[in-house]
């Protein structure tokens, strides 16, 4: 019983640094680019909700500020992309990368100073709800983030699968040229991957601040995030969430069965054996191309 | 003649500080195969991708349906009616064969011609409809051109630029996909810019030809009067005359320089 109490809060967990994850492999299809600020975004989207929502702030119902600040970061991101990023095509890898975490300092920085250093939580309507289910306790707020997480990734597949942008997403990442040759504006479309991140960023930041606490520093999570999309395969959507869970079950379990200094280090371990044992991530797609 | 549907004057394109096109002008006649013809950098290749707008000239019109389209963004060519289906295939290769269409479709909005065109498709390449739910990455090279060509019809063009379709593949794989580029020039009146080393099958499906060397056009013609030009004959369909040797062959000049 005990261990099911661990795999269920682990699993919320690894839906948020799945989400996270998620929003590195969509940038990263989509532009080859890795956008270390994505920790950073989810942090700043929990901020925002935090200011919109939290009565000490603006106050506004829950359900309203839901996608006042979904809009704020998908355009945050759109932005970002339109202004900055586009901006560095042509250069080096490294100075996109460069870019972004420094990115992720004056965002950390930005959100300090707005809302503080103190750890806030987001009031949801779910907040310290419990769901018992035959002796076992769960949190309402670890079900919801589950929930929340399945039809996110069940929404972005369909949306990738069968609509029309989405196909052209999928074009755009896997061969450009042919892209433009097809007469997809890739440049447009990049823009709504980077605003596609963003918005993803804002649900992972919400579900984080909603079942816990959120601190400027909160963003640094992103590496966790980063090791998750590794393990998980980069470039591939549900490897990412898979590299999430996988992740965010470990965690509790290690520091549970582990001594406490050593159970931190066990994501990166197995991040270590993973990229040891199967370069590609586990799930990788990598075909080599034929001529 | 009418006026050609697309006329391309004095386009000068470069790599950087290198020149690659210098100064080309060709006309493509609507329900014409236009076949450029040249060896490996003679900038064929180049003038496709400056007509379809992924490299921009820095001198020179291209004017399309009457109207200028050089400079433009690439998807704005497409949605005036030019195709590129470009050199080595360039297939979306985790998609399925059916993805690969839609996308072709880009463009487009009305769902009821673009079904219709894809049944087009699988007309001309029955293989593709065998195929439509496998990825395009797993498709054999031959299989792979005929999607690449599928794909850029999908588009509905008025004029598709073709770059290398016989690249890499075996000879009979080449006759049969130039057959069904003669059969859709005929049945469809489907316009055509032909790119080639295989000069030959080149200009046995084209109706007019252009020469093209060191990013300039040195010869133009009727294919026939191509074909039967003895600087072709010998240079670029390997004719040998009567008792020819090796080294008359390295000492003979072409008549252009």
């Amino acid at each position: 019983m005990d261990n099911l109490q661990l795999l269920i809060s682990g699993l919320a967990n690894g839906c948020v640094y799945g989400l996270i994850a998620l929003g590195f492999v969509l940038i990263y299809k989509a532009t080859e680019a890795v956008n270390f600020a994505q920790g950073d975004f989810m942090m700043l989207g929990a901020f925002v909700t935090i200011g919109l929502t939290n009565t000490e702030y603006m106050g506004l119902p829950f359900w309203l500020a839901l996608p006042i600040s979904l809009g704020i970061m998908a355009l945050l991101g759109y932005l970002l992309d339109r202004f900055i990023i586009r901006r560095m095509f042509g250069e080096s890898q490294t100075s996109v990368v460069i870019l972004t975490i420094a990115l992720g300092f004056v965002i950390r920085f930005v959100a300090g100073l707005i809302w503080g250093h103190e750890p806030q939580s987001l009031q949801n309507p779910l907040a310290g709800k419990e769901l018992s289910v035959g002796g076992l306790v769960l949190g309402l707020e670890d079900v919801a983030v589950i929930v929340v997480t399945i039809l996110l990734t069940w929404g972005l597949y369909e949306f990738f699968n069968r609509t029309k942008l989405g196909l052209a997403m999928q074009g755009a990442s896997q061969n450009q040229l042919a892209a433009y040759y097809m007469g997809v504006p890739v440049k447009r479309v990049q823009g709504f991957i980077w605003a596609l991140a963003g918005a993803v960023a804002c649900v992972a930041g919400i579900l984080f601040a909603a079942k816990g606490a959120v601190d400027p520093n909160a963003g640094l999570m992103g590496i966790k995030a980063f090791a998750a999309a590794v393990i998980g395969g980069f470039g591939s959507l549900p490897g990412a969430l898979a590299g999430g869970l996988i992740v965010g079950v470990i965690e509790p379990f290690a520091s549970r069965y582990i001594a406490a200094g050593y159970s931190q280090i066990a994501p990166y371990a197995l991040l270590l054996i993973v990229l040891i044992f199967r370069p590609h991530g586990l799930f990788s797609q990598v075909r080599i191309k034929k001529v | 003649m009418s006026e050609p549907i697309l006329k391309i004057r004095n386009i000068e394109s470069f790599y950087g500080p290198i020149m690659a096109i210098r100064g080309v002008s060709l006309d493509v006649h609507e329900g014409r195969i236009v076949s450029i013809l040249g060896a490996n950098g003679a900038g064929k290749t180049t003038l496709m991708k400056t007509i379809s707008g992924v490299m921009d000239p820095e001198k020179g019109q291209i004017i399309f349906d009457g109207r200028e389209i050089q400079g433009q963004e690439p998807h704005r060519i497409v949605h005036s009616g030019i195709v590129h289906v470009p050199e080595g295939r360039e297939v979306f290769p985790l998609l399925t064969v059916d993805d690969n269409l839609s996308l072709g479709a880009y463009t487009r909005n009305d769902t009821q011609g673009i079904e219709q065109d894809r049944e087009l498709v699988f007309n001309y390449f029955p293989i593709l409809k065998e195929r439509r739910t496998q990825e395009a990455g797993t498709l054999s090279g031959g299989q792979q051109q005929m999607l690449a060509i599928g794909r850029g019809l999908m588009a509905r063009p008025k004029i598709m630029l073709l770059d290398e379709p016989s690249l890499g593949l075996s000879p009979l794989l080449v006759q049969e996909i130039f057959e069904i580029l003669r059969r859709l020039n005929k049945e469809q009146g489907m316009t055509m810019m032909l790119v080639e080393q295989n000069a030959a099958a080149a200009l046995n499906l084209a109706h007019d030809g252009y020469v093209m060397e060191v990013g300039r056009i040195v010869m133009d013609g009727t294919a026939e009067a191509l074909m039967k030009s003895e600087d072709i004959q010998n240079f670029y369909l390997g004719v040998q005359e009567e008792g020819a040797r090796e080294e008359r062959r390295w000492k003979r000049k072409k008549t252009w320089r």
